[in-house]
């Protein structure tokens, strides 16, 4: 017999940690749920664009009653769950409804705080949790003109705005001198009251609420000092308190909350509890994206997996109200400790302020433009060290250097037939109605659904703008520990310790000692294992093919139509007439539709058929050409300038200098591709200042530059060092090739990998410890030893060249080989 | 239909495929990691990449143009995405492969 799961409270928490656990283990329990609300879990967060009108109840929906049988699920809508009895094991609702269970999950949310004033309990009292408050605000919105938000934090400002969209006279009462003081500094709060001013809303400030005078419905609110002002409609919004009456009342330990362990087990261990009634580590929280990282671990311990744990949230908060831009996150108040970082353009009504302690972001208030919350806040999280970026911090980063998206900066300006995506052509407007229609909460969720975001990346912060406008709170960012694909709970870092601590030596090893959930991983984890393992054990790990993508397993770049490019590799750009005599012979023997100049300076042949690879391959070696491994995340090109060579003002022989570079270090394989250039004097006609690793001489010696790159997102090198000869840079060129190998995580590139480690963390390896430099040094030749092969003479004859090989059907069938049946 | 030969079974790697020219086109050949096999038209529905040349994980393909993720048993592109390529019967006799492949 299966094991009996009760869940009391159908809302988002709740119903979160279900889903979790049938993705997990479908089949393991009978499940029952309670929930007070006659309705199915609906998207409670969308009630203001509900009470707005810019949604209906049906929209809202995330799992409707239709969703429960499917599932199997009993469903008691409409039923409050009133006593516990742990003894027996079981549940009784307030109709007498029993059910026992094995194990119990409470997620019975918040109570709506109501100050305790004479006349709450008149007709036109509403708190703001639930579709029924809605539904009364807008019975009253039909017949009546007087609104009164008590209140001026999210919640409240969001009621006053659907209540004045309503058609309604609103007043927003606020205790203290501040709108939401919890997320905005003074400042910031002062341009959002003017904002909501402009917008028609009243505000009365520092006005304590004394009554609420009627009859029987209510007629006025009454201040402290006796003025009163006229309501048909309070809005009480001044807070919530975890609803632990139930837990309460059957003795299971609470204090503010229901107080939980790191696996959400309460006290007594048969009960688990989950969302905003939970208490853990001394925090309650009230927004979901904490709860819903709370839900998943919930449900890999009641699953009986029990390796993850719960170890608290940072919350960010955005304000849901159409055209204004506001986020919060993190201390906005600091101690003696913290610096602030101010931005303020009075005119534009754009006002940001970083709080910075120990080089560490701990907090950030943003108005007006808030397209880089996202990434600040990410930066909080993972505790990033801004001592070397901390001056351009506040000037927003997403659109500098970003291609794809027509430099726009800010969704709420934008119509809803604003191309977001250029990759796949997604449109605001497409993106908004997905998020609503398909109830999507993460960027992984719209990217799935919409495609925006899912190729080239440029618009995701665009996209996370597009979610947080839409679903207020932070959706956008993933969990506070990222696990490196959905196949495993583990991160990239945690994986290449094992690796390397455990010793393990195989892809499957891998899988068995981290308890993959997949037998077989997928397309994101398996090359990611292949190159760390290719990585730590050089020499050692035999490569899996079948683990890399297409391109580095046929060695050439698939095209749009099936065929490939061929790019032999040009050492530091500098070619020969027997070397461009045979490419032209190569591209008329296979019959090469297009012979193309690559912006790396090489020549690429396009649309060689598969089966034709290794005869081009062999064709090109015999002239001593090799693979340039245009395809692989390896080493690309070298780009160089004709330095002192030639140039009238070169100074150092940079084209020499970056072919001994390409000699040392191609056939490398890396976590991203990886380019040099090398420049032979400050005019820089290589780019070296875009490069993963850039060398700019000078009259004396060579500056070196690392992190850059071109492409979607444009970043310029930050400066290393300055040396004076070529072994040297040779040297610290290996050295720090081979600390991205053995540091950053699988498809990250140098740029993004150096500003997550800090250019501080690089120099104290590469420039200060010369010991360390040395062994990187030598790590790193040690490894090129057994991968400077050219793969192309590998693959050009014998067994593996038939692998690019189909088997002609036509041709069996034809010489009368198909097997008996055949009707020919 | 008819039982065409489809070359040894070793000649397939795991977690890989071979491709079999046909008169309607080619044909994907599909050995997964528990040498499970199947035989899908080589074209993704999306916008017709070759799935052959995809990376082979469980009994799904990742299509190597755009990451669609295709059910090896079904044919359909894992959800949220949609859309179908046609799937055909594959044997294996004394370590020989056949794929039923329609006639013509
Ligand atoms: C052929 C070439 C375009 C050309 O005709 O000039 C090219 C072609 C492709 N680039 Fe590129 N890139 C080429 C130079 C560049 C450059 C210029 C350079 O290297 O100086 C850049 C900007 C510099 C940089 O990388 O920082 C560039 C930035 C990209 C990016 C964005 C990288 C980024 O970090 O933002 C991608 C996407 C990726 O790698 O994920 C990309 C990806 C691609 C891919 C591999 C797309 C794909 O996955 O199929 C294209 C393969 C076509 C093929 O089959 O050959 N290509 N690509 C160039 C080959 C250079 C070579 O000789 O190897
Ligand atoms: C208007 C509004 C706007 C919001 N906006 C945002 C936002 O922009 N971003 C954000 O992150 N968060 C927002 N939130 C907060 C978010 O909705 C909550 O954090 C989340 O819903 C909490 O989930 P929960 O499951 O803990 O509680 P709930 O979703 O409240 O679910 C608890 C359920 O349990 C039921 N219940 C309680 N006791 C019992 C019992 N004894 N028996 C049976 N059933 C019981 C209740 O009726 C309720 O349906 C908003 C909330 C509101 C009200
Ligand atoms: S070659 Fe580069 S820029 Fe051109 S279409 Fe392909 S990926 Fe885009
Ligand atoms: S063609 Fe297969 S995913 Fe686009």
């Amino acid at each position: 017999m299966k094991s009996k799961l009760v869940l009391v409270g159908n809302g988002m928490a709740g119903m979160r940690a279900v889903e979790e656990l049938l993705k997990l283990e479908p089949e393991m329990y009978d499940i029952t749920v309670f929930g007070a609300e006659l309705y199915g879990n609906y998207n409670r967060i969308l009630l203001s664009p509900l009470l707005a009108a810019e949604n209906t109840l049906d929209d809202i929906m995330l799992n409707p009653t239709s969703w429960y049988d499917d599932n199997g699920i009993t469903l008691h809508a409409g039923k409050t769950v009133t006593t516990i009895d742990r003894a027996k094991r079981s549940v009784t609702a307030d109709d007498g409804t029993n059910v026992p269970y094995d194990r119990l999950i409470l997620a019975t949310g918040s109570h709506p705080f109501m100050i305790p004033v004479p006349g709450i309990e008149l007709d036109g009292v509403v708190s703001y949790r639930d579709v029924d408050d809605v539904n009364k605000m807008l019975a009253s919105a039909k017949d009546h003109t007087n609104a009164v938000v008590i209140g001026g934090g999210l919640l409240g400002l969001e009621a006053a705005y659907g209540l004045q969209k309503q058609g309604m006279n609103v007043t927003v009462v606020h205790l203290l001198d501040s709108l939401m003081e919890r997320q905005l500094d003074k400042a910031a709060a002062a341009l959002l009251k003017a904002s909501l001013e402009k917008r028609g809303l009243r505000f009365e400030m520092e006005a304590e609420t004394k009554a609420i005078l009627g009859a029987s419905r209510v007629e006025s609110v009454q201040f402290g000092d006796g003025w009163e002002i006229p309501a048909d409609l309070v809005v009480m919004a001044v807070g919530i308190r975890p609803n632990i009456d139930l837990a309460k009342s059957a003795g299971v330990y609470c204090e503010r909350g229901i107080v939980v362990n790191d696996s959400l087990q309460t006290y007594d261990p048969r009960i688990y509890a989950v969302g905003e009634c939970v208490q853990h580590r001394g925090d309650c929280y009230g927004l979901v994206a904490p709860l819903f990282e709370q839900a998943k671990i919930l449900a890999n311990h009641v699953a009986e997996y029990g390796y993850s744990r719960y170890e608290g949230s940072m919350v960010s908060t955005k304000l849901k109200v159409t055209g204004i831009d506001v986020f919060s996150a993190g201390d906005i108040v600091g101690d003696g400790k913290t610096e602030e970082v101010l931005f303020q353009d009075p005119a534009k009504a754009i006002y940001k302020k970083l709080l910075i302690k120990d080089q560490k972001i701990t907090g950030a208030v943003l108005y007006g433009d808030t397209a880089d919350g996202a990434r600040i806040f990410q930066m909080i999280r993972d505790g990033i060290d801004v001592s070397e970026t901390r001056d351009d911090l506040l000037f927003t980063h997403h659109s500098v250097g970003d291609s794809g998206t027509a430099g726009v900066s800010s969704t709420t300006s934008m119509t809803a037939n604003t191309e977001i995506c250029g990759c796949n052509g997604v449109c605001k407007g497409t993106i908004v109605e997905t998020i609503v229609s398909k109830q999507l909460f993460t960027l992984d969720d719209v990217r799935q659904h919409t495609k925006a975001s899912s190729s080239c990346g440029s618009c995701t912060g665009l996209v996370e703008q597009l979610l947080a406008d839409t679903l207020g709170g932070d959706y956008s960012v993933s969990a506070a520990k990222k696990s490196a694909c959905p196949c495993t709970e583990f991160t990239h870092d945690e994986i290449r310790r094992a690796i390397r601590e455990q010793e393990l030596k195989s892809i499957p090893d891998v899988m068995a000692f981290l308890d993959w959930t997949t037998s077989d991983g997928c397309h994101k984890c398996r090359p990611a294992l292949n190159f760390y393992l290719l990585c730590a054990w050089p020499g050692e790990y035999r490569d899996d093919a079948q683990s890399r993508f297409i391109n580095e397993r046929a060695h050439a770049n698939i095209q749009k139509d099936g065929t490939y490019s061929v790019v032999p590799r040009i050492w530091g750009g500098v070619t020969s007439p027997a070397e461009l005599k045979a490419i032209a012979e190569v591209a008329q023997k296979y019959d090469v539709p297009t012979v193309k100049f690559t912006g790396g300076q090489r020549l690429d042949l396009l649309g060689v058929k598969k089966e034709d690879l290794p005869g081009v391959w062999g064709d090109l070696n015999s002239a001593g050409l090799v693979s340039g491994h245009a395809y692989g995340k390896a080493l690309r090109t070298v780009k160089t300038c004709v330095g002192s060579e030639w140039c009238r003002f070169g100074t150092q022989d940079s084209t020499g200098l970056g072919i001994k570079l390409e000699r040392m270090a191609w056939g490398s394989w890396h976590p991203h591709k990886v380019k040099l250039a090398v420049s032979g004097c400050p005019r820089n006609c290589a780019e070296a200042t875009i490069k993963d690793f850039g060398v700019v001489c000078v009259d004396s010696g060579y500056e070196l530059h690392v992190g850059g790159n071109g492409g979607i997102k444009i970043r310029a090198t930050d400066f290393l060092c300055k040396l004076e000869t070529e072994e040297e840079v040779l040297e610290y060129c290996g050295a720090f090739l081979q600390l991205y190998r053995e540091e950053a995580h699988y498809l990250e590139r140098t740029a993004p990998w150096i500003e997550r480690v800090g250019l501080a963390t690089i120099k104290t390896v590469i420039v200060d410890d010369a010991e360390r430099r040395a062994q990187l040094h030598a790590r790193f030749l040690r490894s090129q030893s057994f991968s400077q092969h050219d793969p192309w003479a590998e693959h050009a004859t014998g067994e593996k060249a038939m692998t690019f090989m189909p088997i002609d059907a036509l041709r069996q069938e034809r010489a009368g080989e198909c097997a008996e049946g055949s009707t020919q | 239909m008819s039982w065409c030969p489809a070359g040894g079974l070793s000649q397939i790697p795991a977690r890989g495929a071979r491709v079999l020219k046909t008169g309607n086109g080619n044909v994907a050949v599909f050995r997964t990691f528990d040498d499970k096999l199947f035989a899908l038209a080589d074209r993704c529905p999306h916008r017709q990449g070759p799935l052959s040349q995809g990376i082979v994980h469980g009994t799904k393909v990742t299509c190597p143009l755009h990451d669609w993720v295709i059910d090896l048993s079904t044919g359909s592109a894992v959800a949220p995405d949609s859309g179908c390529t046609s799937t055909y019967p594959v044997k294996v006799e004394d370590g020989l492969v056949y794929v039923d492949l329609p006639n013509g």
